[in-house]
């Protein structure tokens, strides 16, 4: 057989017309996405996409990959199932902050903690897009909807600590202004063995415009984004002149470096198995107003759910060997009638 | 112990007899009704049983809302039903007796744990005087046993601390009825041993209390002569017990194996349901995947994503379950993946009756989606039965690529009887090919993969999975264009989709067998049609109606969506056509709209069987009328 071609761009792009709004930050994820997947390794027969409904996932009809556009808020389970039955199959999940964290918010926190081996890409723009711009269980408290008239009441979820409560053995967060963020958290996800939940910071520029401007509008990411380097002391800022550290009650708190010192900044350790500091760090902005942890906060191992299927499979075949049906219609009792 | 008296005492045969065992939810009667069950099937007779217990795991004790009961069924001849009416009912409390009375026919025997028989408990009935000791049970014959203390005394010695040794009486009573009716005991102890193995105090007690029981039988002069029932002539060949869940269970993993496909099974608990999540996770060595899902939702979303996977995916339920899975029943209707969705019907709407029967959601699964969502529905009729439902429900889902209904109920799920189980070489090769080449070709000659190219015959469309090069494509619930599958709104495709999609199901007609009509004399003008678990009391009244010389037709219905082809014929052939159902009138409803008959319901919805002696009265008013 011949050596396999060097796969691009185009081997992951499907026929279809992608219909977005013009100017819509999906476009940015979705081409992110196919320019990355050749360097991936991985081949469009072996990938599945699946998603719920809603703009963002719309997604898997663009990749020339499988792909199943299921039902709202459901593309957890279906997804699980296609992980549990073909481990060898590399599976993402496409969800929409509605999506994911309000109809299928079930789904989206027993897929973390049974920990399938798969990632998940949450387009939050903060807004039902699909539906003509609701708030969403994550848009701001006392936004202004068509179906908020005087503010939206409902106090709204941070993905990232929501993920984390769930057990999430990888929590990332990227925006969809930066194709190189975006193209080595997907990686990073990619290689992490088990759920990876990255959230999207995406401009839905219809009916929720610039909902992100704030933090990451060119002049505001240096002192607004705080990039998380494993290993590293948490700085950001054009001069790096602004750090986190954890308080006495062990909350992460923005400081001045030339105030505290290098030293007492926090080093970001993803590994650490107990999730209380990277938890602190999702609370270190409430809403993407302020200094806002981007990159993998957390990136810790556990056995995968489809590898612990398969072993009791395997255990059960070692022990009592392959199923005999016959034998099996004959347990527990027969009798013959001459 | 020399034994004068038990040789003196010759059984009496009885042809048939009707047991029920009634106690406290705590008591134990389900597991002695399953003992004497075993026993009763390893001796030879036919037999067909019916649980009854409360939803409440501890309902009040020595409550009427606590009673549990169990009702066998032993005959020398094969019986479809667990019998109309006990003949013996062994009552361990007054709720038991109370609760149960009603049901007993006169002269019927009753065995009484007198020792229960005291003022709190007969307050707690209801009772205001101990009915043992005044004539409120003059028309039967009692026989008072002092159960608990001779327990107690029995199991002295094995180290049951006596609040403990008193739980043993429901062995007791089994061993009692086990020489009432001449059981050899010899099973129950193997039994005791190997359950109780690990606990050598309930053990003894149990063994010690099994034997008492016996023994008393034997040795009190109270009971006149045991009773004998003797082996049924059923048809030759090998048999053993079954319940209707375990049977399906094994129905799935026979269609995995016959199909060639590893099953994934998911689902969330639910009564009555739940035992086949039960059985099927202990089956993993046949490369079973069971999975309990977050809801039911996840349960059948998880199984319709191993389907596409390439997996026989199956999710169990009960109604509750069944309306909370009915969009993504839907998603797989338009995705047309093979998909098995097993209902196992108990009393509604809402929680309803959990632990009773009920067949009431025959039009839920017809039409309990939105859209025009046709789907194969397949019932099953007795608790074996259920084994070749299942197996048919997946022969026809991996077949047309859709997914089946299939019903049973709370009785066949948890009733038992003999099973003629088929010869493993027998079963149906159902596998079908994966799509591994590209379907269609363009007119500047290059070739394509189409996911919504149809099979002529079958209309399915190809099964491609995910792994095989080339044939990559993306689905979805949207509307699809006829061929690519591409996302289309247009109005012309949206009519020729839902009229193809209907066709599809429409057309299994052809290739399921025609339903037969029972009709002896050929000269009946009645037909009694059914569906599910009321096959056995038509059949049982049927027989009754005929022993009298009168004529009756009945047919029975296991593909209820499409119906067989000739059903309309058959309907149309009878000037009367009676439809009992544990319902308000479904089928009878779907009947008369389809064909223009005007067949009349019987209809009971007590959360328990029909009886036969119902139907039978309902026929004769008929052929009467
Ligand atoms: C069961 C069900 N309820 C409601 C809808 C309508 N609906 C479609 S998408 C959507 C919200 C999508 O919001 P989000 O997940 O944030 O995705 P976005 O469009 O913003 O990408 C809703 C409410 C539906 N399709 N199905
Ligand atoms: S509505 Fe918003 S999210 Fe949806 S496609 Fe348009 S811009 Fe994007
Ligand atoms: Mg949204």
């Amino acid at each position: 057989m011949a050596e396999p071609v060097a796969l691009t761009k185009k081997d992951f792009t499907s026929d279809q017309e992608v219909r977005w709004c013009p100017g819509c930050g999906d476009y940015s994820v979705l081409t992110a996405l196919q320019l990355m997947m050749p360097e991936l390794g991985v081949r469009p027969e072996n990938t599945v996409f699946v998603s719920g409904i809603g703009c963002s996932s719309r997604f898997p009809y663009y990749m020339n990959t499988y792909g199943i556009h299921s039902i709202h808020g459901r593309a957890p389970a279906f997804a699980t199932g296609v992980a549990v039955a073909r481990p060898d199959l590399d599976v993402w999940v496409v969800t929409g902050d509605g999506d994911g964290l309000s109809i299928g918010g079930n789904h989206l926190i027993h897929a973390l903690r049974r920990n399938v081996n798969f990632t998940i890409l949450l387009f939050n723009n903060q807004i039902y897009g699909l539906t003509k711009g609701q708030y969403s269980p994550t848009s701001e408290i006392g936004k202004v909807t068509k179906s908020s008239p005087f503010g939206s009441l409902d106090y709204p979820f941070n993905p990232i600590s929501v993920a984390i409560g769930a057990e999430a053995t990888f929590v990332a967060r990227t925006h969809d202004l930066d194709r190189k963020h975006m193209q080595e958290v997907f990686r990073r996800a990619h290689e992490h063995k088990g759920a990876a939940f990255v959230e999207i910071y995406q401009n839905c520029n219809v009916f929720n415009d610039g909902a992100f401007d704030h933090i990451t509008s060119k002049d505001k990411r240096a002192d607004m984004l705080v990039n998380l380097r494993h290993g590293e002391p948490v700085r950001f800022g054009a001069e790096q002149e602004f750090g986190v550290r954890l308080n006495e009650y062990g909350e992460a708190v923005v400081v001045n470096v030339a105030d505290v010192g290098v030293d007492a900044l926090l080093v970001h350790d993803e590994a650490r198995h107990d999730p209380t500091v990277a938890f602190a760090l999702s609370r270190l902005a409430e809403t993407p107003t302020s200094p806002t942890p981007m990159g993998v906060l957390r990136a810790v191992t556990r056995p995968t759910y489809e590898a612990e299927v398969q072993s009791q499979l395997g255990a059960a075949q070692a022990n009592r060997g392959p199923g005999d049906l016959r034998a099996l219609l004959e347990s527990g009792g027969v009798w013959d009638v001459a | 112990m020399t034994d004068t008296t038990a040789a003196t005492r010759r059984p009496e045969t009885l042809e048939r007899v009707v047991i029920r065992f009634a106690g406290d939810s705590g008591d134990g009667m389900q597991l002695v009704g399953d003992r004497f069950t075993d026993v009763s099937a390893a001796f030879g007779n036919d037999l067909a049983t019916l649980p009854n217990y409360p939803a409440e795991i501890r309902a009040p004790a020595g409550t009427i809302a606590g009673v549990s009961s169990f009702q066998v069924h032993i005959a020398d001849f094969d019986i479809v039903t667990p019998g109309d009416v006990p003949n013996l009912l062994v009552a361990m409390n007054p709720a038991a007796l109370k609760a149960n009375l009603a049901d007993l026919p006169p002269g019927a025997s009753i065995i009484a744990n007198t020792d229960a028989f005291e003022t709190r408990n007969l307050e707690k009935a209801g009772y205001q005087a101990n009915p043992l000791e005044d004539d409120t049970l003059a028309a039967y014959t009692v026989y008072p046993v002092p159960m608990t203390s001779m327990t107690v005394e029995a199991t002295k010695g094995t180290g049951a601390k006596p609040r403990d040794a008193e739980r043993s009486k429901n062995f007791f009573a089994l061993g009692l009825i086990s020489w009432m009716y001449t059981r050899p005991i010899a099973g129950i102890v193997t039994w005791i041993d190997e359950k109780y193995a690990k606990n050598a105090v309930v053990h003894d007690a149990n063994l010690a209390a099994l034997k008492a029981g016996y023994h008393f039988g034997e040795t009190a002069e109270i009971f006149e002569t045991p009773f004998e029932v003797a082996p049924a002539a059923l048809p030759p060949g090998r048999y053993r017990n079954i319940s209707g869940n375990v049977a399906l269970a094994y129905g799935l993993i026979a269609a995995g194996q016959q199909s060639k496909l590893p099953i994934l099974y998911a689902s969330y608990p639910i009564t009555p349901a739940s035992d086949i999540l039960h059985e099927l996770s202990k089956h993993k060595n046949f490369g079973v995947r069971t999975m309990q899902a977050e809801d039911e939702i996840a349960a059948i979303s998880v199984a319709i994503g191993g389907a596409f996977a390439g997996q026989l995916g199956v999710t169990a339920t009960s109604g509750p379950g069944v309306d909370l899975k009915a969009e993504a029943l839907g998603l797989a209707i338009s995705l047309e993946l093979p998909l098995i969705l097993v209902d196992v019907q108990r009393g509604g709407p809402s929680t309803g009756l959990p632990t009773k029967t009920e067949q009431a959601d025959l039009l839920l699964a017809m039409y309990g989606r939105h859209g025009e969502a046709p789907l194969p529905i397949v019932a099953a009729y007795s608790p074996s039965h259920c084994f070749d439902a299942a197996f048919e429900g997946a022969r026809i889902a991996l077949k047309y690529r859709t997914p089946v209904i299939v019903l049973t109920d709370g009785y066949l799920a948890n009733g038992s009887e003999p099973w003629l189980f088929p010869d493993v070489d027998q079963l149906a090769d159902i596998s079908v090919p994966f799509t591994t080449e590209l379907n269609h070709l363009n007119e500047d000659g290059s070739t394509e993969f189409w996911p919504y190219v149809r099979d002529e015959t079958t209309l399915a469309r190809p099964w491609a999975i995910p792994g095989t090069p080339g044939l990559m494509h993306r689905i979805g619930g949207i509307e699809k264009e006829d061929g690519t599958g591409n996302v289309n709104y247009d109005p012309a495709n949206h009519e020729l989709m839902v009229h193809l999609r209907a066709q599809k199901i429409a057309g299994i007609a052809a290739d399921i067998p025609p339903v037969e009509v029972d009709d002896p004399t050929g000269d009946a003008e009645l037909l009694v049609l059914g569906w599910g678990s009321t096959w056995g009391a038509i059949k049982a009244a049927a027989r009754r109606v005929r022993a009298n010389g009168r004529s009756v037709a009945t047919a029975n219905l296991v593909h209820l969506n499409p119906f067989p082809t000739n059903l309309g014929d058959v309907v149309g052939r009878y000037r009367k056509v009676l439809i009992p159902e544990m319902n308000l009138g479904q089928l009878s409803k779907l009947v008369r709209a389809e064909f223009l008959v005007d067949a009349k319901s019987l209809t009971k919805v007590q959360g328990l069987p029909f009886r036969a002696a119902e139907i039978e009265a309902k026929i004769l008013e008929m052929i009467d009328g």
